[in-house]
């Protein structure tokens, strides 16, 4: 039965891969029909390098997603830390509006936002109001799940004595949460602020409802892009993005398995530096 | 505790962003475009697009269940594996989606169209082109390929967390490998099966993308038809009914596939 979900596993590790294999293929195509093989070039890869517009509009996903995340890192983990002490009424309230992102079509979610936003336009007096700001509050609304479903667990599993410890040793309560607290729970803070970061690297559907002629994302291009043909530039680029996510996590991969060894073989050395530091 | 307060900010934030706007479209989705008075008339033209709400719940359907059948081996082979394995092959479960899925989408395209990779394949194997793109089966396959690893997040996080022993006590007490399966490990894993179902099936029914590369012109979902309100047709109103709609529609399925696990919480995936 295991060789079996292994064959079948393998199948479909092939089927979600197919794509990629498409888009690499046709990055060095001297074609530019996808379907026809005409030779290999590097011309696509020069010719990205070369290219004033696309390099600006991912240099745009990459703000919007880094300042989407750490508005939604900073608001997400100091609201857990609050819901994990609340009381169990408030906070399955609290929880039901956390789940709305979530559960909603994103559809619905860009719509909803794009109506709220051309409201306080009208309301406001302000033209064109679609533009980097919308974009980073419809960014922050659907990050902000994220980043408290993945720091709450570890809230839960963190031991509330040792927070009043460093109370009893002299903290203050400012510094017992960044000593004590922040550490316990850095993980979770981390996992939800890199969740969000791809999310919102990726997202088109929501930023396609309140985005404005002044700052577009890459993916919301892509999308105007395939009215007509597709550049192949553009599957050099997301070639190159590719590559560099696979090298990445496998580097991620290999640390942290190190990692595990490590702690499994010197889990006394590991005390003792810890205690140093 | 004082600590409480450090939800404010939040609760807030959400009450703007989540909560007023969905008040704002049900304001559109009940008044009239021109007039701005109250009306009945964008709910009532709902009736016109019946057919075609009825064609996307039943596409994200019957892809919610193809990716179950195919998730769940992948899912609970991946769980079988040694520490250090599993986690390398569960970030190649979710490698692909760091890549837009509108390129992605783009690549089935090529794959699929009447003079794409597959029909060059088959044209230069002497056979007859097939007629893959600009159908249902197509749109399937397209929500399927963009949504199976959110099939087989949460399986994999449930079933890794099945206790080991209650898998060899069944064994000890006689049940062979399809007994165990069916009566310990499937079970188990019924609240990882809910939240991916309600996982695929909530972004397959409101897509537009993948209707609009792969499907043909009898194939335009909910989704399509909101967009068009939106960016074409230009009546918000209309469209603000159907996004309500759309809302209840798929709020009254989760509420529908939650009964089958009892707790409303969610499996976090994370």
């Amino acid at each position: 039965m295991k060789r079996a979900a292994g064959a079948f596993t393998f199948v479909i590790f092939l089927f979600l891969y197919v794509p990629m294999l498409v888009l690499a293929a046709a990055s060095i195509n001297r074609g530019s029909d996808v379907a026809v093989f005409k030779g290999f070039t590097l011309g696509n890869y020069s010719a990205l390098f070369k290219d004033g517009v696309l390099l600006p509009l991912l240099l745009n996903s990459v703000i919007l997603a880094l300042a989407s995340s750490l508005c939604a890192t900073v608001l997400g983990t100091s609201a857990a830390i609050g819901i994990s002490r609340m009381s169990p009424r408030l906070r399955r309230a609290a929880m039901s509006l956390t789940n709305i992102p979530l559960t909603n079509p994103e559809i619905v979610t860009g719509v909803s936002l794009a109506l709220l936003f051309a409201f306080a336009g009208r309301m406001l007096k302000i033209k064109n109001v679609m533009g980097f700001a919308t974009l980073l509050i419809a960014h922050v609304t659907f990050n902000l799940p994220y980043v408290i479903l993945s720091v709450l667990p570890k809230l839960r599993q963190m031991d509330r004595h040792l927070y009043e410890a460093a109370m009893d040793l002299g903290c203050t309560p400012l510094q017992a949460f960044f000593k004590v607290v922040l550490h316990e729970i850095m993980p979770g803070v981390i996992s939800g602020a890199l969740m969000a970061f791809t999310m919102s690297l990726d997202d088109f559907v929501i930023s396609y409802f309140v985005y404005g002629a002044e700052y577009v994302t890459l993916p919301v291009e892509i999308y105007n892009y395939t009215k007509k043909p597709l550049q192949p530039k553009i599957y050099a680029l997301f070639t190159l993005l590719f590559t560099a996510i696979l090298l990445l996590m496998i580097i991620m991969n290999i640390l942290q398995a190190r990692d595990v060894k490590k702690r499994a073989s010197g889990e006394s050395g590991a005390l003792r530096k810890r205690r140093l530091g | 505790m004082r600590n409480r307060l450090l939800s404010g900010p939040y609760l807030v934030w959400m009450a703007l962003f989540t909560l007023i706007p969905l008040v704002i479209v049900l304001y559109y989705a009940l008044t009239d475009s021109a007039t701005g008075s109250f009306t009945l008339s964008n709910l009532a033209a709902l009736h016109n697009y019946f057919p075609i709400f009825l064609r996307s719940v039943w596409l994200a359907v019957v892809s919610s269940m193809i990716c179950l059948l195919l998730g769940y081996p992948v899912a609970w082979r991946i769980a079988q594996a040694r520490p250090s394995r599993q986690r390398f092959l569960y970030m190649l479960v979710m490698l692909p989606m760091c890549i837009s899925f509108l390129l992605r989408t783009l690549a089935w395209v090529s794959l699929l169209e009447d003079t794409g990779i597959i029909n060059n394949l088959i044209r230069a194997l002497g056979l007859r082109p097939l007629p893959l793109i600009r159908n249902s089966g197509a749109v399937v396959l397209g929500m399927v390929y963009n949504y199976l690893p959110y099939m087989i997040m949460p399986l994999y996080t449930v079933i890794m967390k099945i206790d080991r022993r209650l898998v060899e006590a069944a064994q000890d007490l006689g049940c062979d490998g399809r007994r165990v399966f069916l009566k310990v490990t499937l079970p188990l894993s019924v609240p990882g099966i809910v939240s991916g179902i309600t996982m695929v099936f909530v972004p397959a029914v409101s897509t537009f993308y993948i209707s609009q590369k792969l499907g043909g012109p009898g194939t335009a979902l909910i989704g399509d038809v909101i967009e068009s309100q939106f960016k074409a047709a230009y009546n918000p109103n209309l469209g603000a009914a159907m996004s309500l709609f759309l809302m209840v529609l798929v709020l009254a399925c989760i509420a529908v596939m939650n009964k089958f696990t009892g707790e409303d919480e969610r499996v976090a995936t994370v």
